[in-house]
C-alpha cells in the first residue's frame, strides 16, 4: 500500500506533456489524493477550459500510479477553486526559466476588466533584459504568449499569469 | 417548459459552442499567423467552456444525454444560442467586432453567475470568467486598434458594428426561463448587467473612434430555437463527422 507522500513522489515525476521541465504537482493541477487500501482518488483541476493536454495529464497520473503499486485509480476533475499559476513554486518557476519560459508573475485577481496592455515588460529568460516585447497574447499553448528580447534578439515564450 | 435549469444551461452552453466553432473556422485562414493562434486558443477556451456546461445541462436534463449528445445530435430548432454568435464571420473586423461584443456580454454575465446558487453553475463560471476577461482585453485592443487605423480599417469596422448591433439586444432580454431559474438562486440582474456592457462598449467605442448605431429594429429568436439561415450551414460541417460515425472514437 502507497502511503500518500509516496503517492506524491511518484505524481511528482509525471511531466506536464506540453512543458515537461515541470510536473503535474508542480504545475499545480494535482489538488489531492485519497488512499482506500489499494484504491487511489486523485483530484485534478484544469489549467485551462479547452486545455487539450488535460486528457492525457489524466491518462498519466493513472498510469503511473497502477505501474507502481496501485490497484485502481480515479481520477475526479474539479474546478473549484479555479487554477492560477500563483500555485507554482519557486522552484518550478525557475525550472521554467532554465528551460527558456519565462515564469508567471502575479495573477490579476484586481481590477475587473484590464481594456489596456499598460503591463511591465516580462524579463527574457536567456540573458536577464528588460528591453522585451509582446509579439502575441497566445502562443504554442493556451497557458503561453510569445516575447521577443531586443537585447539578445531571442524569442521567448511566456508561462501567463492567470 | 419542461425543465428551466437545463434549457437556460444549453442556452449558455449553446452561446459558447456556435461561438467557439465560428472562432475555429479561422484556423489556417487568419490573416497573420499571431491572429491564427489567438482565435484558435479562444475558440478552444470556448469550447471547453461550452463542455462543462452542456454536460451539466444533460445531467440536470436527466435524459441520459451526454455534452456530445446535445453537440451533434441536436438539430438547428433545439439550438438556443443568441443570433449573434451564429452570424458569419465576414471579414476580420466582423469577427473581432462580434467577439468584442460577447466578450464584454459573456464576462459580466459570469462575473453574477460566479456568486450564483447553483454550485456547479457557479464553479463554471468563475473558471470561465478568468479566461473571458483574457479574450475581452484581446477583442477590446483590436477594435480600438482597427476603429483607430486606417480609413479602410475603420470604414469595415464602423460597418461590421452597424451590422451586428441589431443582435446585441436579445443577449439582455428575458423571459419565462430567467424567471423560473431566478427562483432556483441563479438571478441575472439584466438591467445591471446591460448598464455595466454599456458603459464597457462605449468607452472602448470611443477610443476607437467608432460611432455607437442607434437601436432600431432588434433581432431575437435564437432562445427559441428559431435561428437565421447561418446556423443550418454551421451545423451541416459542425455536426457531420459525429453523424456519419455515431460512436467513433479517436
Amino acid at each position: 500500500m502507497l502511503t500518500r507522500d509516496e503517492v506524491f513522489g511518484v505524481l511528482q515525476t509525471v511531466p506536464d506533456p506540453e512543458v515537461p521541465v515541470i510536473s503535474v504537482v508542480e504545475l499545480g493541477v494535482v489538488r489531492d489524493v485519497e488512499i482506500t487500501g489499494r484504491h487511489i482518488t486523485v483530484t485534478m483541476t484544469p489549467t485551462y477550459s479547452g486545455c487539450p493536454a488535460m486528457r492525457e495529464m489524466e491518462a498519466d497520473v493513472k498510469a503511473a500510479l497502477l505501474s507502481r503499486g496501485a490497484d485502481s485509480v480515479e481520477v475526479r476533475m474539479v474546478l473549484t477553486p479555479a487554477w492560477t499559476t500563483d500555485w507554482i513554486g519557486p522552484d518550478a518557476r525557475e525550472k521554467l526559466r532554465r528551460y527558456g519560459i519565462a515564469p508567471p508573475g502575479k495573477a490579476d485577481t484586481g481590477g475587473f476588466v484590464t481594456l489596456t496592455r499598460a503591463r511591465p515588460a516580462v524579463p527574457c529568460p536567456f540573458c536577464g533584459s528588460a528591453e522585451t516585447r509582446l509579439q502575441s497574447e497566445f502562443g504554442s499553448t493556451a497557458c503561453k504568449a510569445i516575447h521577443t528580447c531586443s537585447a539578445c534578439g531571442s524569442p521567448f515564450d511566456e508561462f501567463k499569469a492567470h | 417548459m419542461a425543465n428551466p435549469l437545463a434549457e437556460y444551461l444549453q442556452r449558455l452552453g449553446d452561446d459558447r459552442l456556435v461561438l467557439g466553432h465560428r472562432l475555429s473556422e479561422w484556423c489556417g485562414h487568419a490573416p497573420i499567423l499571431e491572429e491564427d493562434i489567438a482565435l484558435s486558443n479562444m475558440a478552444l477556451d470556448l469550447i471547453g467552456h461550452a463542455t462543462s456546461i452542456l454536460a451539466l445541462a444533460g445531467a440536470v436534463e436527466g435524459q441520459g444525454r451526454d455534452e456530445d449528445a446535445l453537440a451533434f445530435f441536436r438539430d438547428g430548432t433545439a439550438f438556443r444560442n443568441a443570433l449573434l454568435v451564429e452570424q458569419p464571420n465576414g471579414d476580420f473586423a466582423v469577427t473581432l467586432v462580434r467577439q468584442f461584443l460577447f466578450d464584454a456580454y459573456s464576462v459580466l454575465l459570469w462575473d453574477q453567475l460566479s456568486h450564483c446558487g447553483h454550485e456547479g453553475l457557479a464553479a463554471i463560471a468563475a473558471k470561465s470568467l478568468k479566461e473571458d476577461k483574457y479574450h475581452l482585453r484581446h477583442s477590446s485592443e483590436w477594435v480600438v486598434r482597427l476603429g483607430d487605423g486606417t480609413d479602410e480599417s475603420h470604414a469595415r469596422t464602423q460597418r461590421a458594428l452597424d451590422t451586428l448591433w441589431k443582435y446585441t439586444a436579445e443577449l439582455f432580454e428575458r423571459d419565462a426561463v430567467d424567471d423560473a431559474v431566478a427562483a432556483m438562486g441563479i438571478a441575472v440582474d439584466t438591467a445591471a448587467l446591460r448598464s455595466l456592457w454599456d458603459g464597457l462598449v462605449n468607452d472602448v467605442l470611443q477610443r476607437a473612434t467608432l460611432t455607437r448605431p442607434p437601436e432600431t429594429g432588434p433581432r431575437r429568436g435564437g432562445r427559441t430555437g428559431r435561428h437565421s439561415e447561418h446556423l443550418g450551414h454551421m451545423l451541416a460541417t459542425m455536426q457531420s463527422v459525429a453523424r456519419a460515425h455515431p460512436g467513433a472514437r479517436w
